[in-house]
């Protein structure tokens, strides 16, 4: 019995077990019926979408920096150069124990407190993602090392970068600038300007000088290359190629060895020289002392030299041929004088007995003359030669502001030159709306009279003066003071000239010119107050001295220098112009402190001009009292 | 010619194999070796590896094989009692690895007792169906359902939710095959239905509930934990229809794939191959499933149908929750792919289960008299 009903159950069971295995058989088919459906979704009818993440996962686009454009001198001396040096990055972000590694790190290579303290800073400007270099010049022996070790430091990495260099140094600090590591402000400024897109993968932009004005001329075009890259963004070849094209090299017209020869001559004054060849406009030497090493701002500069730059009392960051404003003093007398005749309030044959002092009518205050009871008989032609300043007293009282303004404002003063440096400051020449906007107060007589010898509200930059002048020397004829002579273009591969614009052109009575070029020569030979620094030239020279006050001598004192602080002394000037026949160089020397200008300034300028013309280096001057 | 004794021999020595389920697994391990030489990016070394693994795999598929039927079943219990104490060791002395305690350190060799209890609780599922009731009554699936959730209680616990999945599905396998009453098993799944949202606050840890928010929608968290199935996606869909060629699969061959020589090794494959390569590899898999179905069909005993049924279904579901997960309608469970992922305790695993099938077919079938 039981083993009939065994059976059956058994049977029944087998029965029952192989319609769920027909079940199960068919749940295995649906189910790969299922994915198949799946691939066929995402093969068949999703493959461009997925096709185009898939490139889009495996190229990148990478920049190729171009070559900064390289700056020579008008001889071909190289001022600004590159070369490739291997940097030390970390990625602020990926270091857990910044301080710890970094000791770390110098256990290895060598890491100076200067470094660190550069890293720190330019680690306050920037985010926690970019990479930064924390040492920058590795020799090949520290590059080997560190790669030994590297698998310690996650978030460093070695990376070859062109760098700047600027062989000269300090003697052209002030006209090339510096190149310095772009903030994110800058970025945002390169964005305002839709220039970022050429900025990928740059590291350094102009910060002042020519590589600023010149930024986007030097930087040139990036190039981008299409890589295959993996997972992690490592490139693994290159797909396609768009190639950078080098920044623009540029000629300056700076003669280095005049700036040489005007850095000797100054010893160890401060100061500021400019010269300009009045034929075109052209920067022959652009002197601020004392400079500074651009070399030093390039990677970013430490905490420490910073503040030895920015807090030294002799202010090396200062541009003062640029950027500072003196009174122009006595070498403001030659743009009167030729502001009188002009406007017919003088002739050349007017003479007056100069008392040695000047008076407003009703008035008991006395303008003084340099030189305690006057010069005697004085008329045009010595007014400039013994810079008398009571003629000049006279002249403003004639003239008044308003003449004064408008007519010398056509030699440049008060506004900028225009020069193809960032950063002009444009001086100052007064006038009673000037005086109402700044003090709210009105103009009284007796500002114009000491405007008239280049000293009360006057202010002016050396540059300026020598603007200036060159319009003197050149007969009124303005051209825009500038360094670039010549680019040249690697992309359209063609040399650029730099054109010459004449501004505009003084309309100037030829007599009246040349009585005050006459003048000015005669400041240079015996009887003129440059008579020391024009002895015995080989070529002839026009200028005027000038002594510009840095405080005010009271009523009734007078001026000693030798009771004065140093710093305190007058500023010595004088502008000038060579051979006088046809010029080929303006130039103006300016002393901080320098005392008068025919006896400080003015054998400077003779030293400079004894090497444009004949070549021969100063020796460093002794510097006075 | 073949030596007339030597040709004996060699029928002697193959006797128990399958030869149409040994040439499928072949050809799968074959195309296990050569993807896996595109996913190492040309690495001999993993392909020398691996065959290895193959050749220890086929070694212990042709030991099962040669068990009968009744020492098999003699086995069942001993080995579960076994794997359970085992478990146990795990949870009191484990090796703590990426956050889970799975491993135990037996001095020489690590060992991952759950691994064993894939093959074991259904083997002692089927050994207790088999010793009940000659008509299974319903106090049997309680016991039977016991013997399946105590292990896996245990490697819940480890934490290790996809193994714990995998031998609750064989499980399950098992007792549906064995008969369990449709009315039941629907009542179960609706019991599981209501009792997910349960689990998912109580019994989950944060990284199972992210794991599944990611599968719902991988781009939640693109470069997160939905970075796999996204990039997987895409090495498959670009893929197309007739793949980008054998080692040009550019999503595997730049490292976008994670786990390109194991779990997703079928991105690698699907990308190179394409859809004709994907629909070939299925029909493989189908025609070895369909072997295995057979087998299961005529098996004689209870035992042996249901521990026959339970491998087939589980190894089916291997294939069918890798190809899910990596194509992404499946959450990314570690699963490997079985016989062409890399990694030798998945093969010894799947070919044990394998030698297992085989000494069902081969080994006379003896009648209860």
């Amino acid at each position: 019995m039981s083993d009939i009903v065994e059976l059956r159950n058994h049977i029944r069971e087998t029965r029952h077990f192989r319609i769920r295995l027909v079940i199960s058989a068919i749940g295995v088919v649906v189910l790969f019926g299922l994915l198949f459906g799946r691939f066929f979704y995402l093969q068949v009818l999703q493959e461009e979408h997925y096709t185009t993440l898939a490139e889009a996962n495996r190229i990148a686009i990478q920049p190729l920096t171009p070559n900064r454009g390289l700056i020579f001198d008008r001889n071909g001396e190289i001022l600004a150069q590159n070369y490739t040096a291997y940097t030390l990055e970390i990625i602020p972000d990926q270091v857990k124990n910044l301080d710890a590694t970094i000791n770390e790190l110098a256990t290895i290579i060598e890491i100076t407190p200067e470094d660190r303290r550069r890293f720190n800073k330019l680690k306050l400007e920037n985010t926690r993602f970019k990479s930064l270099p924390i040492r920058s010049r590795l020799t090949d022996f520290e590059v080997a090392r560190f790669a030994e070790n590297q698998y310690r430091f996650p978030g460093m990495d070695i990376k070859a970068h062109p760098l700047r260099h600027y062989p000269k140094g300090e003697l052209v600090s002030h006209v090339i600038g510096y190149i310095g590591r772009i903030s994110d402000k800058d970025l945002e400024q390169l964005e305002a300007d839709k220039r970022l897109k050429n900025y990928y993968g740059s590291t350094h932009i102009g910060r002042i000088g020519i590589e600023k004005s010149y930024e986007s001329a030097l930087h040139g075009q990036t190039g981008f290359e299409q890589v295959e890259t993996d997972a992690v963004g490592r490139p693994v070849r290159t797909l396609s190629r768009v190639t950078p094209v080098a920044g623009n090299d540029l000629t300056l017209s700076l003669d280095i060895g005049l700036q040489q020869a005007a850095v000797q001559a100054f010893g160890d004054y401060r100061g500021a020289l400019v010269a300009l060849d009045p034929s075109n406009g052209e920067v022959l030497a652009f002197v601020s002392k004392p400079g500074f090493d651009p070399n030093l701002f390039v990677d970013g500069i430490d905490h420490l030299n910073w503040r030895l730059l920015n807090e030294s009392i002799d202010r090396p960051l200062n541009n003062r041929a640029l950027r500072g404003v003196y009174p122009p003093g006595s070498t403001f007398k030659p743009f009167m004088a030729l502001a009188g005749l002009e406007l017919g309030k003088r002739s050349l044959r007017y003479a007056f007995n100069d008392p040695g002092f000047f008076s407003l009518p009703g008035s008991s205050h006395r303008f003084r003359d340099w030189k305690p009871g006057g010069h005697g008989w004085v008329d045009l032609r010595k007014s400039l030669v013994i810079s008398c300043d009571t003629y000049y007293y006279m002249l403003a009282h004639d003239l008044g502001i308003t003449n004064i303004h408008g007519f010398i404002g056509k030699f440049g003063f008060g506004k900028e030159t225009g020069i193809d440096i960032p950063g002009e400051a444009a001086g100052l020449l007064p006038s009673p709306e000037w005086k109402k906007r700044r003090f709210n107060q009105n103009w009284l007589p007796g500002d114009t009279i000491s405007v008239g010898i280049g000293q009360g509200f006057n202010l002016s930059t050396p540059l300026q003066l020598t603007f200036a002048m060159m319009l003197l020397a050149n007969d009124g004829k303005a051209y825009k003071p500038h360094f670039v002579k010549q680019q040249v273009d690697h992309y359209k591969n063609f040399v650029k000239n730099n054109f010459v614009e004449e501004v505009y052109r003084l309309n100037l009575k030829q007599e009246y010119l040349d009585s005050v070029k006459q003048a000015l020569t005669d400041v240079t030979r015996p009887g003129g107050t440059a008579s020391r620094a024009g002895a015995n030239t080989a070529y002839t020279f026009a200028g005027k001295t000038g002594t510009s006050q840095v405080i005010n001598i009271k009523q009734g004192e007078r001026y000693n220098a030798n009771k004065i602080d140093e710093r305190h002394r007058d500023h010595a000037l004088f502008t000038a112009f060579a051979p006088v026949e046809n010029p080929r160089i303006v130039l103006t020397v300016l002393i901080e402190n320098g005392g008068s200008g025919g006896s400080t300034a003015a054998p400077i300028a003779r030293k400079v001009l004894d090497y444009f013309f004949l070549g021969t280096m100063p020796e460093p001057a002794e510097k006075a009292g | 010619m073949i030596p007339p004794d030597i040709k004996k021999a060699w029928h002697y020595f193959t006797r128990y194999i399958d030869n149409f389920l040994l040439a499928g697994i072949f050809l799968l391990m074959l195309t296990g070796l050569i993807v896996l030489y595109s996913a190492t990016g040309g690495s001999s070394a993993r392909v020398i590896s691996q065959l290895i693994n193959m050749v220890v795999a086929c070694v212990v598929m042709w030991v099962v094989a040669n068990i009968p039927l009744q020492r098999m079943m003699r086995m069942a219990f001993p080995l579960y009692v076994l794997g359970i104490v085992l478990l146990i060791a795990v949870a009191l002395f484990g090796e703590v690895q990426n956050g889970a305690r799975r491993w135990l350190n037996l001095g020489i060799v690590q060992i991952q007792p759950s691994e064993l209890l894939k093959i074991v609780v259904p083997l002692m599922m089927a050994w207790y169906f088999d010793k009940a009731h000659i008509t299974l009554r319903w106090r049997d699936y309680v016991i039977a359902a016991l013997i399946l959730l105590l292990p896996v209680a245990l490697i819940v616990r480890q934490p290790d939710l996809g193994t714990a999945l995998l031998i609750l599905i064989s499980g399950f396998y098992v007792i549906f095959l064995a008969g369990l009453s449709w009315r039941l098993m629907i009542g179960l799944v609706v019991t599981v239905t209501v009792s997910l949202p349960l689990l998912w606050s109580f019994g989950m840890h944060d990284y199972q509930r992210k794991r599944i928010m990611t599968m719902l929608d991988p781009s939640q968290d693109a470069l997160g934990a939905g970075y796999h199935t996204i990039q997987s996606s895409i090495a498959i869909g670009s893929g197309g229809i007739a793949g980008k060629g054998w080692l040009k699969g550019t999503q595997s061959q730049l490292d976008f794939l994670p786990e390109p020589s194991t779990d997703f090794i079928f991105s690698v494959f699907s990308e190179e191959f394409g859809l004709i390569g994907n629909s070939l590899l299925l029909s493989l898999y189908l025609i070895v499933i369909g072997r295995c179905l057979v087998i299961t069909a005529s098996a004689p005993t209870r035992f042996a149908r249901l521990v026959a049924g339970s491998i087939t279904l589980t190894f089916f579901t291997y294939v069918f929750v890798n190809m899910g997960m990596v194509s992404g309608i499946l959450p990314v469970v570690g699963i490997p792919l079985p016989l062409i992922s890399y990694g030798g305790t998945s093969m010894v695993t799947i070919l044990l289960g394998f030698g297992i099938l085989m000494s069902i077919h081969t080994h006379p079938k003896l009648v209860k008299t």
